[in-house]
């Protein structure tokens, strides 16, 4: 079927509100779109939501003759699936020009960055060896494949567990994991792809676009980088002219991008884990006996308004609405990672009018505090903590507790050369 | 005969659930005896004889006198002959121009569907242009056709438009509640800033207003009307009334 065409008077616009410095969904330019990471009930099942994008990755692992060339590796194999439920416009088992594009991106990112060791996924040396397969699943498409798909399948290898083997002799036993614990991979770092689009022959630059920035766009840049700040892989499609400064931006932009993204993955990891840790069930599963179809959803539509004070009203106007529609809290299950959901998206740039700002920091205080009290609630009965699960990530809150001071000033340094470069 | 029918409005059907419509079984000697009828609206057909079977989720609603109906959410276009929806034209060809209007094929519309339109004064349209076009046939078997003129060849509205402003798609439910008579969904708008709004009952809406800033907020504001109780909408109009201007 064939896609819904995009009007003249739909680019026109766009085009107009991007020279104007505005989006549809009221993101400032380097902004990110709501970001949560969910985790299935096995073992390397991981869901990446990425505003309405939504991105599913399945790792599975295999015991095959490893290549004649490298007998003692293991073998990395990935897999872009765009199913037409993602959208009307992918057809079933062709390989389109885009899964070729993403697919072929995603090993760049993925296999030729090194980021997993191959070797250790040998079991005996060029007769066996584990081979990792990642599949990843296109669930709805709003922009921005690539990142999903790429934060999806690092987090699923991250999840990930290979049942261990026992060698006497010429046997090799694959121990259930009753028997042994499963072993994770290993991995050195985490490769995050971070796309931007550009416009007007590269005079606009935006960061994560949506599907319809993404069709009036004149250019792509993608680079895939680690939270160490090094380049995995670094593409540019479209066929637009970049200046080495551009690319320059792009890179610090990506740097702050991938180290908010990577601590995001790991603390989505680290609540899983305590999850699983504590028993019961945890992850897609959860949402199962509650019978709420939407349970893993709340939709809700971000209003931009020309105030930021008004800005700061809307976040208690957010706040309060859950709780009217959804009698239990909004947080899904337990094991979940999410970034801005409910909240104004505090990513990028901070505002520049000072007094309102306190009043968004004032907010944050607020919930903050009610964060801490129903944590404090929770300690008898771990079986309820709802709460805890939620990651949410706040620039403010952060310096606060200058966890990490270095990511944030990082932030700012970019933030300053982008404001300078503006000048 | 429809008292069961009657006894359900306003509440939850779901596809199956079906009705008999029995006849009396007295039938009294003085009275003379009228033929009752039933209009059936969307999410109700008629299954044999004295049957009725519900074919759509949703809330079966009711007008006087005997028109039933099931209320639903949806977001897939089902194209209804004298319905007016927003098309995006595709393909010029020939005669015809072929436009997109969200269902599961392309309508055409002729050239000459326009008003003041000839043979040698051709309209001006170009591929990718918004149409506000009525349906003349829609049904299961043919493709469906438009037309951009009521019976007496005049526009009345109809045509094309769609410079500067923005298209953006909400359910059809939200579409039918700003198209109700007394819609309480606009009258909460107009009390906002002045804007142009095309609302084609394919989900398909078009805002204008002076600045880019104002129809963003207009078409967010709409857009996040869908999922929100009366008073929610109330409360985030006037914060928008009073943080815009």
């Amino acid at each position: 079927m064939k896609d819904t065409p995009l009007s003249n008077c739909e680019r026109d616009f766009l085009l107009k509100a991007i020279e104007e410095k505005k989006r549809l969904d009221g993101r400032q330019t380097y902004d990110y779109r709501k970001m949560k990471i969910t985790f299935g009930t096995d073992y390397g099942c991981c869901f990446v939501d990425l505003g309405k994008t939504r991105v599913m990755a399945q790792v599975s692992g295999e015991l095959v003759a490893p290549k004649e060339n490298r007998p003692n590796e293991g073998i990395m194999f990935f897999n872009i699936e765009l199913s037409p439920m993602a959208s009307p416009a992918f057809e079933q088992g062709r390989q389109s020009e885009l899964s070729v594009k993403l697919n072929r991106q995603l090993e760049r990112c993925l296999r030729n960055s090194k980021c997993i060791d191959t070797e250790s996924l040998c079991v005996v040396s060029g007769e066996k060896v584990w081979q990792i397969r990642v599949d990843v699943h296109m669930l709805n498409h709003d922009g921005n494949l690539m990142d999903a798909a790429s934060i999806a399948a690092i987090t699923a290898l991250c999840h990930f567990k290979r049942p261990d083997v026992g060698i006497q002799g010429d046997e090799v036993t694959v121990y259930s994991p009753e028997e042994r614990d499963p072993i994770p991979l290993s991995i050195y770092h985490m490769p995050i792809s971070v796309s931007f689009s550009f416009f007007q022959q590269g005079t606009y630059l935006l960061v994560d676009p949506c599907e319809r920035e993404e069709r009036v766009m004149d250019g792509l840049l993608m680079i895939a980088m680690n939270k160490h700040r090094e380049i995995c892989s670094i593409q540019s499609s479209g066929g637009i002219m970049l200046l080495k400064e551009q690319v320059m931006r792009c890179s610090k932009i990506a740097s702050v991008k991938v180290s908010e993204i990577t601590e995001l993955i790991s603390k989505a990891l680290e609540n899983d884990k305590r999850a699983r840790k504590a028993g019961g069930r945890c992850g897609f599963a959860e949402s199962m006996p509650q019978e709420r179809i939407t349970a893993l959803k709340t939709d809700e539509t971000s209003v931009e308004m020309t105030d930021a004070s008004e800005r700061a009203n809307d976040i208690v106007e957010n706040a309060e609405v859950p709780p009217q529609t959804v009698p239990s809290p909004v947080v899904p299950a337990p094991g979940v990672g999410q970034v801005g959901q409910g909240l104004q998206n505090t990513w990028g740039l901070e505002e520049e009018e000072d007094g309102d700002e306190e009043e968004e920091e004032q907010q944050m205080e607020e919930e903050q505090d009610e964060k801490e009290d129903s944590r404090e609630g929770d300690v008898v009965e771990i079986s309820d903590s709802e709460e805890e699960e939620v990651v949410i990530l706040h620039p403010e809150t952060q310096d606060k507790s200058s966890k990490n001071a270095a990511s944030s000033s990082n932030q700012k340094g970019a933030e300053t050369s982008k404001q300078r470069q503006k000048k | 005969m429809f008292s069961g029918l009657r006894e359900k409005v306003g509440q939850v059907l779901v596809p199956g659930d079906e009705f008999s419509l029995e006849v009396q079984e007295t039938l009294s000697l003085t009275e003379p005896l009228k033929p009752e009828k039933v209009l059936l609206g969307p999410g109700l057909k008629r299954r044999g004889d004295r049957k009725l079977l519900v074919v759509k989720s949703g809330v079966l609603r009711h007008k006087q006198p005997h028109v039933f109906w099931v209320e639903n959410h949806q977001r897939r276009y089902v194209p209804a002959k004298g319905e007016t929806i927003i098309g995006i034209i595709t393909v010029k060809s020939g005669d015809v121009f072929k436009l997109d209007f969200g269902g599961s094929e392309q309508a055409s519309l002729s050239y000459l569907a326009f008003e003041g339109a000839t043979k040698r004064n051709r309209p001006n349209v170009q591929v990718g242009d918004l149409v506000f076009a009525q349906f003349i046939v829609a049904n299961q078997h043919m493709e469906p056709e438009l037309v951009c003129v009521d019976s007496a060849g005049r526009a009345n509205g109809l045509g094309v438009f769609g410079a500067g402003g923005l298209l953006f798609s909400v359910s059809l439910g939200l579409v039918r509640r700003l198209l109700r008579p007394r819609s309480d969904v606009l009258s909460d708008l107009q009390k906002l800033f002045p804007c142009e709004l095309v609302v084609g009952m394919n989900g398909r809406l078009w805002v204008k207003a002076s600045s880019v800033q104002q129809t963003l907020i207009i078409c967010n504001l709409l857009q996040s009307c869908e999922t929100m109780t009366t008073a929610q909408r109330q409360q985030l109009f006037r914060r928008a009334a009073q943080g815009a201007l």
